[in-house]
């Protein structure tokens, strides 16, 4: 059936990967791009990863961190049961260069979002290194999958439980420096993406970030998604979701997703309270 | 037959029965605003009519309603007959009755309008439909039909589509509407709000539709989840484009990027498809606070505004012309004005300013003068030079126009376009073979009903190029 879960793994705490059946976006999809999906038939429109796909199974997977409210009905949902709406693939391919040294670095939930677009660097005869960062090591995920379809793979964790104790971003300074790389690609929480592009503003290297800027739509009617490029205004889910990340206004892209925090908690706390009255279907 | 009473003769004098609105003072929610004949207004109203020899009306409508005929059925009392009148062109008479400018087609055709006000035929045939929705459960009976004949792909599932798929289906085509959004009805649904056409309508006569064997694919975005070409590769015989004018316009200012502001689209958006007037029942919000700016003169803007308003804001429309350059339709306007909505002509925003968190606070404007009539008839505005001034505002909308959702066309370079516009011919007829369109991807931002028409000339282009000899497939039963 489609958009149907069936395979559904925690990979780390309230991280989930899910696997669902959709034929026409697994014959087409490419790394980079995304899916948007009502998980049942009261949420919003959210937008993830496409992380994987199978033939065989007609499927495609995407690891999800229960931040708020839908994703937290995302991730409640169990194998056999569907996605409400499940839209794609959308926004356009990762830049895939080929012959050229490749740094790649991801946080957080951003590691899933990465793999397919290493992995794809990888394929086209690129030199690839994997920075990943976690909070600890109970929250490292995919590092095998990594070392096998992309290359060595090192971890940074906040608080030292496993690797280098600090962020990606001095990882990174620590293991290289200007002319290590030709291209990079960045993608995980606002201030980690922006600390790679100031680190390696004079780097004379070539980087891109995959951005997460609210959508709604994701088919670039609303503007909601829009991003400061340089000196123009971009809709993240038609043009982007990957821009230079030299750049990018991250600060502007971290207000803008700030804004509906109040309201964000309003749903999650008007969803939880709904819980204990009714009986959830 | 039965026989019918003696019919009452027309009388084009009885004043043209006005509709009746919503308090103004109770529409804080989003209950429609014009409410709809009585029974008495409609009789009154369907007398009015006179029943010509040459019955201009019915030409000047773009989908060529038997408008003469329906309103005789009316006179007769017999409302489900005008109904089916209706029906042998359009399903969609509670759409058009309310949101279709019958004023620049129809109704400004109405002989009658040539010496009182002309019959109001718009309400008349929302009265028809709105009537009917007491049986619409009659309507949609049964197992829904199955068509045999060639299959047609139409994209989107706004009123250009709607339309080409009944006129489809009931030539026996196997119809798809493949549409990018989980909900159906283009601008209909995410665009024009419940106040002014409430969502059971369109979801009804929608519904109809899918009754005569037209099948939907939401979630489906072509050129995304499948190509065009693909599309035939599936069997389909012809295509029909139908994806509307969806890419609003920026103001393109500086602080244009502050929380708080909206493009109409995102704002009817949240507020229409999303049902953010009901958060935190409904998960996806809003910014509406204390005082909204609106910056345009068409549909969209009254529509932000009368949104705004009904969420309690303080609302301005900001329109860099003057208030006979509006583009918006009278009733509209008025129905703005009814609640609130305050107009500022002749000003242009030129900045926004924000707080520290990034919420927009205040808006800097021009004042604005018409210069001489350009080409096209319209005097364009110019900045006065030195009147800058400034307005608070916490919530803007830039509701400033739309140019075509280009998706689609740039994974199809052979698609031909001017402008982000697709180009067609005559018979509606694009660059590639039996690919069609119409509507708003064709015009820029246009009307439902001439949206409507291209639909219904592109399911007729589509018929001559797939049944060549003018044949119908075979009627399925019914
Ligand atoms: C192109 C794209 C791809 C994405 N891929 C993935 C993915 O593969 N896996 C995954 O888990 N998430 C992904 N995200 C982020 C995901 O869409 C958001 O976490 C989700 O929309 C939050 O919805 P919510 O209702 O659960 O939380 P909300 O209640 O809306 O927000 C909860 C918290 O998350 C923050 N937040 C809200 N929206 C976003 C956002 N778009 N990005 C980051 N933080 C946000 C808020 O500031 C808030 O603090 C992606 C986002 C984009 C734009
Ligand atoms: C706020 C507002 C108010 C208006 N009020 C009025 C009014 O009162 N009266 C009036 O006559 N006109 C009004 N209009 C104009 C009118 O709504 C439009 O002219 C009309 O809807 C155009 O119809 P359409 O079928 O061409 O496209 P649309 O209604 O725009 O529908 C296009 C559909 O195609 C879908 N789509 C786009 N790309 C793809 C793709 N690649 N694959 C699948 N689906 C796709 C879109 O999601 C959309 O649902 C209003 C417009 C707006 C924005
Ligand atoms: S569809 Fe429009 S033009 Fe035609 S009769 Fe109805 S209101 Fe008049
Ligand atoms: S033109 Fe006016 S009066 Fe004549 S038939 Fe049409 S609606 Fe009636
Ligand atoms: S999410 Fe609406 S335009 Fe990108």
């Amino acid at each position: 059936m489609i958009n149907q879960i069936i395979d559904r793994r925690e990979l780390a705490p309230a991280v989930t990967l899910l696997e669902v059946v959709a034929p026409r976006i697994q014959r087409r999809w490419k790394a980079g791009q995304f899916v948007i999906v009502r998980p049942t038939d009261h949420s919003e429109r959210i937008p993830l990863t496409i992380m994987d796909s199978s033939p065989e199974r007609q499927s495609i997977s995407m690891v999800v961190q229960a931040v708020g409210k839908t994703t937290q009905e995302t991730v409640a949902l169990q194998c056999g049961e569907a996605f409400a709406d499940l839209a794609g693939p959308l926004g356009e391919p990762a830049t895939i260069p080929a012959g050229k040294r490749v740094v790649c670095l991801a946080g957080g939930v951003g590691v899933a979002e990465l793999l397919p677009v290493a992995r794809a660097y990888r394929d086209a005869g690129n030199q690839v290194i994997v920075l990943c960062g976690a909070r600890s090591n109970e929250y490292r995920i995919l590092d095998t999958e990594l070392r096998a379809g992309a290359g060595p793979v090192h971890w940074a964790t906040d608080d030292g439980s496993f690797g280098f104790h600090g962020n990606v971003v001095a990882l990174l300074k620590t293991l290289a420096g200007p002319g290590a790389f030709d291209e990079g690609h960045v993608i995980g929480p606002i201030p980690m993406m922006k600390a790679a592009a100031d680190a390696t503003r004079d780097w004379h290297l070539k980087l891109y970030a995959s951005l997460n800027p609210v959508m709604i739509d994701g088919t670039g009617m609303c503007g909601g998604c829009r991003v400061t490029v340089g000196d123009s205004v971009k809709f993240a889910c038609v043009d982007g979701p990957e821009f230079d990340a030299h750049r990018v206004d991250f600060d502007e892209l971290a207000r803008r997703n700030g804004a509906y925090r109040t309201h964000e908690r309003l749903a999650l706390e008007h969803g939880n309270g709904c819980r204990i009255g009714l009986d959830v279907r | 037959m039965k026989p019918s009473p003696p019919r009452p003769k027309p009388d084009p004098k009885a004043p043209r029965q006005p509709l009746p609105l919503l308090d103004p003072a109770l529409r804080h929610t989003p209950a429609e605003v014009a409410l709809g004949f009585t029974g008495e207004q409609a009789k009154i109203e369907a007398l009015r009519c006179l029943q010509c020899q040459k019955p201009t009306c019915i030409d000047a409508c773009p989908l060529n309603i038997d408008i003469k005929r329906f309103i005789l059925r009316m006179v007769d009392g017999d409302y489900a007959g005008a109904h089916e009148v209706i029906s042998e062109q359009s399903p969609f008479p509670g759409v058009c009755g309310r949101v279709c400018q019958h004023e620049l087609f129809c109704e400004e055709a109405c002989i009658v309008g040539r010496r009182w006000d002309p019959v109001a035929i718009g309400a008349l045939e929302r009265f028809a439909a709105d009537h009917a929705r007491l049986r619409m459960q009659e309507l949609v009976k049964g197992e829904p039909r199955k068509p045999t004949g060639p299959k047609v792909a139409l994209v989107g599932s706004g009123p250009a589509s709607l339309i080409a798929a009944y006129d489809l289906v009931r030539l026996n085509y196997r119809v798809t509407i493949f549409e990018a959004l989980h909900r159906l009805g283009g601008v209909l649904a995410y665009g024009i709000p419940n106040f002014r056409l409430p969502r059971e309508i369109l979801h009804e006569e929608i519904a109809r539709l899918q009754n005569l064997g037209v099948e939907f694919v939401t979630s489906f975005i072509v050129g995304k989840s499948a190509t065009i070409e693909e599309l035939f590769e599936e069997g389909y015989e012809a295509v029909f484009l139908g994806t509307g004018a969806g890419l609003p316009y920026l103001m393109e200012i500086p602080g244009e990027n502050l929380a708080g502001v909206y493009t109409a689209n995102e704002f009817l958006t949240r507020l229409n498809l999303m049902e953010a007037y009901r958060f935190p029942e409904r998960p996806t919000p809003v910014h509406v606070g204390k005082r909204t700016v609106v910056v345009g003169g068409g549909n969209s803007a009254m529509d932000a505004a009368r949104w705004a308003r009904r969420l309690g804001s303080e609302t301005t429309i900001l329109y860099r012309r003057g208030r006979a350059e509006l583009k918006a339709r009278i009733e509209e306007i008025k129905h703005a004005e009814e609640e609130g909505v305050r107009f500022e002509f002749l000003a242009a925003p030129v900045a926004l300013y924000g707080d520290p968190h990034g919420f927009v606070t205040a808006m800097e404007c021009i004042r604005m003068e018409l210069g001489e009539p350009d080409e096209s008839g319209r005097r364009s505005p110019a900045p006065i030079p030195g009147s800058e001034y400034r307005i608070p505002a916490e919530t803007v909308v830039a509701a400033i126009g739309q140019a075509p959702n280009p998706t689609l066309q740039r994974v199809t370079p052979q698609l031909h376009t001017r402008r982000g516009k697709i180009v067609i011919d005559e018979a509606g007829r694009t660059s590639m073979n039996l690919v069609f369109a119409g509507g708003d991807v064709v015009r820029g931002g246009s009307t439902v009903i001439l949206a409507m028409k291209d639909g219904r000339a592109a399911a007729a282009a589509i018929h001559r190029a797939l049944s060549p000899n003018g044949g119908n497939h075979d009627q399925p039963d019914h």
